[in-house]
């Protein structure tokens, strides 16, 4: 079964990251190459992505006169995707075991207790009998 | 490394490679007794193969061929772990000599086959490590389009087939049949991975686009092969069955927008008769030896839907008797569903709706769409279209298919429409 | 470059769309359509549907190892429904495709303008912040 483990943050959030030291950033950034490696080894790793930071995000709203509507106006309180791990795994409790890890990861010398949101994939097949 | 005559590589080639594998396998892993390595070595045999042989031809032993050079990795590896533990041993000179081709070839046992089918399909291994690392080593399938028909990086995929092969040899199964008593419970765990790779091949014959390899009738081809191998038993022939009168359909099974074309709508001129002959003849066959097993019933049930010329031909009585009998040797909640529909047929639909309250308590349905879809298809049968949309609706927010999630959405646009009328 | 293009649309607890069926389909063959015409252009990465908000779970890092999982989210929050990764020769091509997806058909045939959010993907080595 795929699932997408989504890493999300406000703005104001990932600002806070700045305040990390370099070592905190390496000790975080090790933690969660390891958990990339782990799935790699256990073979439930599909893919990891991460995403550059919401100061780009843009939002499109349609046309107007064949132009694409664009801003970069978002609440102050929108969750922005910041990174994701897609893994195939058994069950799902697999998928929220691999999650927890993830929301583990140390920030500052502690579990920064990330909440990570776990989404099972639609796909363009038919669903299997069993 | 040249073999005196060659034919030229041609539109059959990559499919008698794949024949080959699991024969090249069978004689490699016995002559070392390293399952885990030869497998290795079979795999890079035919990646070689795969190289050279569309540009210097097809060698006139092709099987010949891909041993030796599957060998000459072995002792390669051989050589050079002797050369790391800097020691003498038999094993080196042992595989020292290199016999000629043909001598090689003549090693081969017709059953080493159905060994490494109950090898890749041992109970300890996982699901998707069994079907990983049977389409590799059973069906000569390159990690590659094992990778690209499940959707998931190459490497992911080597990585499951290697650490199938570590189980394997953890559990220190030998390179060898099991005995009688082992095959009644290894021959159904080789069946059912064999069922389960064609039923990922079969649900994902829907996304045309998507150029997988097809799965479903790779898996009918080892289950031929395991057929020919054990023509005795009544389920292998079942499962043979099942499957050829399933994918007889898939032609009718996806409309021109990819859309999703349920059993009753389908445009039967579609279906591939060959396919439904042979299905039903094996089953002929299967049905008259000793016991019914749960594919052979499953088998015939579709076989019933695939002689009807129309959905309104159909006949529901003796469908409905095959799930009272399915019911009783294979039960779960997926046979209750299905027995649940073929009563609303016979009996009229409030009798199907009333088996399916049996379903409602069943931890194991909780959530699960069909249980909507189901129910949802039987209200619309009594006329109780507001509720019938209610659970259409419901079911789609619960479907991961993204075809039957239209379906369903559609099927519920399409009550809602009709209410008004 | 490469963009994620998201359509954030979904939310808990409102159910499928209960459009006609003729919207519907217009909807569903635009979107199959829109991505054979990414996939000729040779633009399309991937295109993925995520199952419904309701499955969704939030998953922290519990004590011991064993992560906490629920499913409850804030009434406001938009969840992923679906994305596309797209690579592009420049940022407007990237808006461009987005405006195509936002403009959608759905009732009665109307573009729908659904917000498609565009954010830049890390092809090298993954941002400082995760």
């Amino acid at each position: 079964m795929k699932y997408i483990l989504l890493m999300s943050g406000t703005k104001a959030g990932v600002a806070s990251y700045h305040d990390w030291s370099q070592k905190d950033i390496e000790t975080h950034m090790a933690v969660l190459r390891s958990i990339t490696n782990d799935l790699n080894g256990s073979g439930e790793f599909v893919a990891t992505q991460g995403l550059a930071e919401p100061a780009e995000a843009k939002v499109v709203r349609g046309e107007k006169n064949g132009m694409p509507v664009t801003d970069g106006i978002f609440p102050e309180s929108k969750e922005f995707l910041l990174g994701y791990w897609i893994v195939d795994v058994a069950t799902p409790e697999r998928a929220y075991a691999i999650a927890g890890r993830i929301s583990a990861a140390p920030g500052r010398g502690a579990p920064t207790n990330m909440p990570i949101e776990v989404r099972r994939f639609a796909a363009y097949e038919q669903s299997k009998s069993q | 490394m040249r073999a005196a005559m060659t034919k030229p590589w041609d539109t059959t080639s990559e499919h008698l490679l794949r024949e080959l594998a699991p024969q090249v396998l069978g004689s490699v892993a016995r002559r070392f007794r390293d399952f885990s390595s030869a497998e290795d070595a079979v795999q890079e045999a035919m990646i070689a193969a795969f190289t050279q042989w569309p540009q210097e031809g097809v060698p006139e032993n092709p099987r010949g061929w891909l041993i030796q050079v599957a060998s000459r990795r072995m002792t390669d590896q051989v050589r050079s772990e002797v050369a790391r533990r800097q020691r003498e041993t038999a094993v080196a000179s042992d595989v020292e000599a290199t016999a000629h081709v043909d001598e090689i070839d003549s090693d081969v046992d017709p059953d080493d086959t159905l060994i490494l089918l109950f090898m890749c399909c041992h109970p300890a291994l996982t699901s998707s490590s069994a079907i990983a690392l049977t389409l590799r080593a059973v069906g000569g399938l390159t990690t590659a389009e094992i990778a690209n028909a499940f959707l998931v990086p190459e490497a992911t995929m080597a990585q499951r087939i290697s650490r199938a092969k570590q189980s394997i040899k953890a559990s220190g199964v030998p390179f060898g049949l099991p005995s009688p008593q082992e095959r009644a419970v290894r021959l159904p765990a080789a069946l059912h991975v064999l069922y389960l790779i064609f039923n990922e091949g079969y649900a994902s014959s829907i996304g045309a686009h998507l150029q997988r390899l097809d799965l479903a009738r790779e898996a009918i081809r080892l289950t031929r092969d395991a057929k020919a191998l054990i023509p005795e038993d009544g389920e292998v022939a079942g499962l043979l069955a099942l499957m050829l009168l399933t994918d007889a359909r898939r032609a009718a099974r996806t409309g021109p927008d990819e859309e999703l074309i349920p059993l009753d709508k389908q445009d039967r001129t579609l279906w591939d008769r060959a396919e439904i002959s042979e299905g039903i003849e094996l089953l002929t066959a299967a049905l008259s030896k000793r016991s019914v097993g749960p594919y052979q019933l499953q088998a015939a049930i579709a076989a019933v839907h695939d002689e009807a010329p129309r959905a309104q031909d159909t006949d529901w009585p003796q469908i409905l008797a095959l799930y009272e009998l399915l019911k009783r040797v294979s039960p779960s909640p997926m046979v209750t569903l299905n027995h649940a529909i073929a009563a609303a047929m016979v009996h009229g639909p409030s009798k199907g709706l009333e088996l399916l309250r049996t379903l409602d308590t069943d931890a194991r349905l909780a959530g699960h769409y069909r249980l909507d879809a189901v129910r949802a298809h039987l209200l619309e049968m009594v006329g109780d279209y507001e509720i019938a949309i209610k659970h259409y609706r419901i079911a789609a927010s619960r479907t991961t298919s993204i075809p039957e999630q239209n379906y369903l959405m559609t099927q519920a646009a399409c009550l809602a429409e009709r209410k008004l009328s | 470059m490469k963009y994620i293009l998201m359509m954030n649309t979904m939310r808990a607890g409102r159910g499928v769309p209960q459009w006609a069926q003729k919207d519907l389909l217009a909807h569903i063959a635009f979107m199959i359509g829109l991505n054979k015409e990414l996939r000729q252009s040779g633009e399309l990465i991937s295109a993925e549907g995520l199952s419904f908000p309701d499955q969704a779970k939030l998953v922290r890092a519990g004590k011991d190892g064993v992560p906490i999982t629920d499913g409850v989210f804030p009434e406001s929050k938009e969840f992923l429904a679906g994305y596309w990764i797209v690579d592009v020769d420049s940022p407007e091509r990237a808006c461009v495709i987005a405006a195509k997806v936002s403009g959608a058909p759905g009732p009665g045939g109307a573009p729908l303008n659904m917000p498609i959010e565009v954010r830049p993907i890390m092809s090298g080595p993954p941002p400082e912040m995760l």
